[in-house]
C-alpha cells in the first residue's frame, strides 16, 4: 500500500500548530514513514496538488480564503482541522464581538475606508467546508496529532476524549484553580491536552472547545460554591469560544 | 549581457507566514522590484479591548507561535509598567532564563531547518536526513533542548502559561534548575559542531553589503535582550522604551501598503545581526569565540550574516542560561504568589524577540480592562529594509540570470527570518 500523501495549509493564525509538527523532532521521521508530506510551505520548497489528507491550520477571515479552502476540500479525501483557530475559530473570533467597521477604524483610523482593508467575520474551518477530523487545542498537542494522523493513515478511528479537563487535573493531582479564587474553564472544556495550563500556573481558557456534553449544572454548582457568577464564566469563554455572530452589530 | 527576468514568487517557502517576491526587468532595465506581504489580517489591537489585564498575555502570545514567549514577556512588562508593578529579582531572572530558551529554540529552527537547505542546495531538510544525518541529529538535539527548556520554565512548549503580571504562577524547583544546568552544559559540544558546520558553509552566503541602520536594545555592560533602552548604530543617543513610537515612526508605504518603519534613514534593520552590531563586546566568552570562528565582526552590513549572528546568539543563550541557573540556585527559589490589584494606566513593554526588538503598549481602565493597544513587531520593522536590500541587490545579481537572482532574493528574505504572521497582525494587504 502506498503512503497517503499529506499537504499542510495555513490560514490566519500564529503557525504555532505547524511548529508542534516540527517539535516532534525524531518522531517526525517516524511519522513520515507512514505518510508522505507533499506540500508544506513553512518547511519545504516542494509543492504538489495531488494529496489525500489536507491539514488545515488557521481561521478563515476573508472571502478569498474561503475559496482557497473549498479548493483544498475538493482535492482532499480527508480534511483535518489543526488547532483552535481552525477547529473553533479561537482567539481570532474575539474580533466577532465587535462591529467589523469599528474594528477596522480602531486599527487603521482614517485609512479604514480603503477598499483593500476589507475583512470578514472570523470562521472556523467547518463553517466553510466539511471537516472530517479535529485536532483540538492552542496549540494542538503534538502527541494527539501523531495519534490522529497515524490513525487516519491506517484507516482507523482516532480516539479523542469526550470528558472535561477536570478529569486530567484530578489524574495529575493538580490543585484546582478555583482553590486560588480563579475561574477555570476546565469544567466545560474537552480534555486531551493533559491539562498543562492549570498545573503550569494558569487556569484553563477553553482552547479545545466545549466537551461534547458539558455538565452545565456542575459548572453552575462550582460557580455557586466559589461565589462566582455564570456571567464571569461566559466572559472567560469568549476568549477562545466567541460565536460567529457579532454581539453588538 | 542585458538580462530580462520575470520573477513572481507567490508565497515564498520556508518562512513563517506569507510573502511574495516580484521582479521584472527588460533587457537589463529594472521595471519592478517588490517585497509583498499578503498575509491574512487578525486585528489583535482591536481584539484585546475590553479584556482583563489577566487575559492579555494569553491573547498576545497568539500573535506568534515561534515568538510566543517574547510576545508574552513584552505584554507582561507593558501591563506592569501601566499598573506600577515591581517584580522581584527572582522573577526577573526566571523570565530572562525563559527568554533564552526561545532564542535557542527559534535560532536553531531557523538556521537548522529553514536556512541549511539553501546552503546545502536542497529544497528542504527532508533530503538532509539521509545525506547529512549527523548534522540533522545535532540540530534536533539543540532544538529539542530549547523546547524542553521552554516547557520547564514556561509550563508548555509554545504559548507559555507560567508568566503572570507580578511574577510566576509556577516556578521551577531547584532540582529542575540543576537538571537544566546539566543539560545546558551538555549541549555545548553540539553548539560547537553546529558553528563548525555553518563556518564550513559560510562561503555559500552571498557577499553582499549595504550600509544599514541597525536598532536593538542596549544596556551596557550586558548583551541586552530584556532590559535597556533603544539604541541605533546611527547615533549614540538612546531612547527610553516608553517613547518607542518616536523610533519606529510607522508609516504606510504607497508601494506595499504594509506599515513600514524608519528612524534616521529610509529603513532600519532589527534582529540578531542588529543586536550583535550594537552589543558584540558584551557577548559571553564562548559566544564571542564563536563569532570569531564564523568571521562575524561588529559593523557587518551583510544581511545574509543574520543567520550567522543567530548561531552566535544560540551559544550566548546557553552560556547566559547557565549563569542564570547558578544565580538562581545560589539565592535559592522562594515561592511567589503574584497578586495584582488593577489600576488605570498606560505602559509600554519591550524585549528582544528572536527576530528583533518588539514593542507592546496597553492602556487599562480602573477595573483593569484594556482600553487600547499598540504592538510593533520586528518583522514589520524589517519589511522596508528587505525592500531596500532588494533594490540594491537586484542590479548586482541580474547578470547571473533569472534563476540565480530568484534564489538569492529568497535566501535574503529567509536571512531576515521573517515572521510574517506577526508583522501583519493587523494588516490586510492585497495586490493586483
Amino acid at each position: 500500500m502506498s503512503k497517503p500523501k499529506v499537504a499542510i495549509f495555513d490560514f490566519a493564525c500564529c503557525e504555532g500548530c505547524q511548529l508542534q509538527i516540527v517539535n516532534l523532532e525524531e518522531e517526525l521521521l517516524d511519522l513520515i514513514s507512514v505518510v508522505q508530506p507533499v506540500t508544506w510551505r513553512e518547511a519545504m520548497s516542494e509543492k504538489d496538488d495531488d494529496y489525500d489528507i489536507a491539514l488545515i491550520e488557521g481561521s478563515i477571515t476573508r472571502p478569498e480564503d474561503e475559496e482557497r479552502l473549498r479548493a483544498i476540500r475538493d482535492r482532499a479525501d480527508i480534511l483535518v482541522a489543526l488547532g483552535a483557530c481552525a477547529t473553533i475559530g479561537g482567539v481570532n473570533k474575539l474580533k466577532n464581538n465587535f462591529e467589523l467597521d469599528e474594528v477596522k477604524r480602531c486599527v487603521y483610523g482614517d485609512a479604514a475606508d480603503m477598499p483593500h482593508l476589507d475583512t470578514a467575520m472570523t470562521k472556523g474551518a467547518d463553517e466553510v467546508v466539511e471537516v472530517d477530523c479535529y485536532v483540538h487545542g492552542c496549540p494542538m498537542d503534538k502527541k494527539e496529532f501523531t495519534h490522529i494522523v497515524k490513525s487516519l493513515a491506517l484507516g482507523k478511528e482516532p480516539v479523542i476524549p469526550d470528558y472535561p479537563v477536570c478529569v486530567e487535573c484530578k489524574q495529575r493531582g493538580t490543585i484546582c484553580r478555583y482553590e486560588y479564587g480563579e475561574i477555570c474553564l476546565g469544567v466545560v472544556t474537552r480534555a486531551g491536552c493533559n491539562a498543562p495550563c492549570p498545573s503550569g500556573g494558569l487556569w484553563c481558557f477553553g482552547c479545545r472547545g466545549y466537551a461534547p456534553e458539558p455538565n452545565v449544572q456542575a459548572a453552575r454548582d462550582v460557580m455557586e460554591e466559589y461565589d462566582l457568577t455564570v456571567e464571569d464564566l461566559q466572559s472567560k469563554l469568549k476568549l477562545f469560544n466567541s460565536k460567529q455572530e457579532p454581539t453588538n452589530a | 549581457m542585458p538580462e530580462s527576468v520575470d520573477i513572481n514568487v507567490h508565497h515564498i517557502t520556508r518562512v513563517e507566514g506569507h510573502g511574495n517576491i516580484v521582479v521584472k526587468a527588460n533587457d537589463g532595465t529594472i521595471k519592478k522590484v517588490e517585497w509583498q506581504v499578503p498575509e491574512a489580517p487578525r486585528f489583535f489591537e482591536a481584539m484585546v479591548r475590553g479584556r482583563s489585564f489577566m487575559d492579555i498575555q494569553t491573547i498576545a502570545s497568539r500573535i506568534c507561535g515561534i515568538c510566543s514567549v517574547t510576545h508574552s514577556l513584552a505584554a507582561i512588562k507593558a501591563i506592569e509598567s501601566a499598573m506600577g508593578i515591581q517584580v522581584s529579582e527572582q522573577t526577573d531572572r526566571v523570565r530572562r532564563l525563559l527568554q533564552h530558551s526561545e532564542q535557542l529554540e527559534s535560532h536553531s529552527l531557523h538556521v537548522g531547518y529553514l536556512v541549511a537547505p539553501d546552503l546545502l542546495g536542497v529544497p528542504s531538510v527532508v533530503p538532509l536526513v539521509s545525506s547529512h544525518p549527523d548534522v540533522v541529529k545535532t540540530v534536533i538535539r539543540i532544538h529539542r533542548l530549547g523546547n524542553e527548556w521552554m516547557e520547564l520554565i514556561g509550563g508548555r512548549m509554545t504559548h507559555p502559561v507560567s508568566i503572570r503580571p507580578g511574577g510566576f504562577g509556577m516556578l521551577p524547583t531547584e532540582d529542575d534548575l540543576r537538571g537544566l544546568r546539566e543539560r545546558l552544559e551538555g549541549i555545548v559540544p553540539d553548539l560547537k559542531t553546529l558553528a563548525e558546520v555553518v563556518a564550513s558553509l559560510a562561503g555559500e552566503l552571498p557577499d553582499f553589503e549595504r550600509e544599514t541602520e541597525y536598532i536593538a536594545l542596549v544596556n551596557p555592560p550586558e548583551y541586552a535582550l530584556y532590559h535597556g533602552e533603544i539604541g541605533s548604530t546611527d547615533t549614540n543617543r538612546t531612547v527610553p522604551v516608553d517613547q518607542f513610537e518616536s523610533v519606529v515612526n510607522e508609516y504606510v508605504s504607497p508601494q506595499s501598503t504594509s506599515k513600514w518603519t524608519r528612524w534616521h534613514r529610509d529603513s532600519f534593520a532589527v534582529g540578531a545581526l542588529a543586536r550583535f552590531n550594537l552589543n558584540a563586546e558584551y557577548l559571553t566568552p564562548l559566544a564571542a569565540e564563536t563569532a570569531k570562528t564564523l568571521g562575524l565582526q561588529k559593523g557587518c552590513c551583510n544581511p545574509y550574516m543574520n543567520s550567522v549572528a543567530q548561531v552566535v546568539e544560540a551559544v550566548q543563550a546557553v552560556e547566559d542560561g547557565i549563569q542564570l541557573c547558578d544565580e538562581l540556585l545560589e539565592a535559592g527559589i522562594e515561592p511567589e504568589k503574584p497578586q495584582v490589584e488593577p489600576r488605570a494606566g498606560e505602559g509600554a513593554g519591550c524585549v528582544e524577540a528572536p527576530r528583533g526588538i518588539l514593542f507592546h503598549r496597553y492602556a487599562f481602565d480602573e477595573n483593569g480592562l484594556c482600553t487600547s493597544a499598540n504592538i510593533c513587531i520586528p518583522t514589520g520593522q524589517n519589511h522596508g529594509n528587505i525592500q531596500h536590500d532588494f533594490e540594491a541587490l537586484v542590479p548586482q545579481v541580474l547578470p547571473s540570470g533569472q534563476e540565480e537572482t530568484e534564489r538569492l532574493l529568497k535566501m535574503l528574505v529567509r536571512a531576515y527570518d521573517p515572521c510574517i504572521s506577526c508583522s501583519t497582525h493587523y494588516l490586510d494587504v492585497r495586490f493586483e
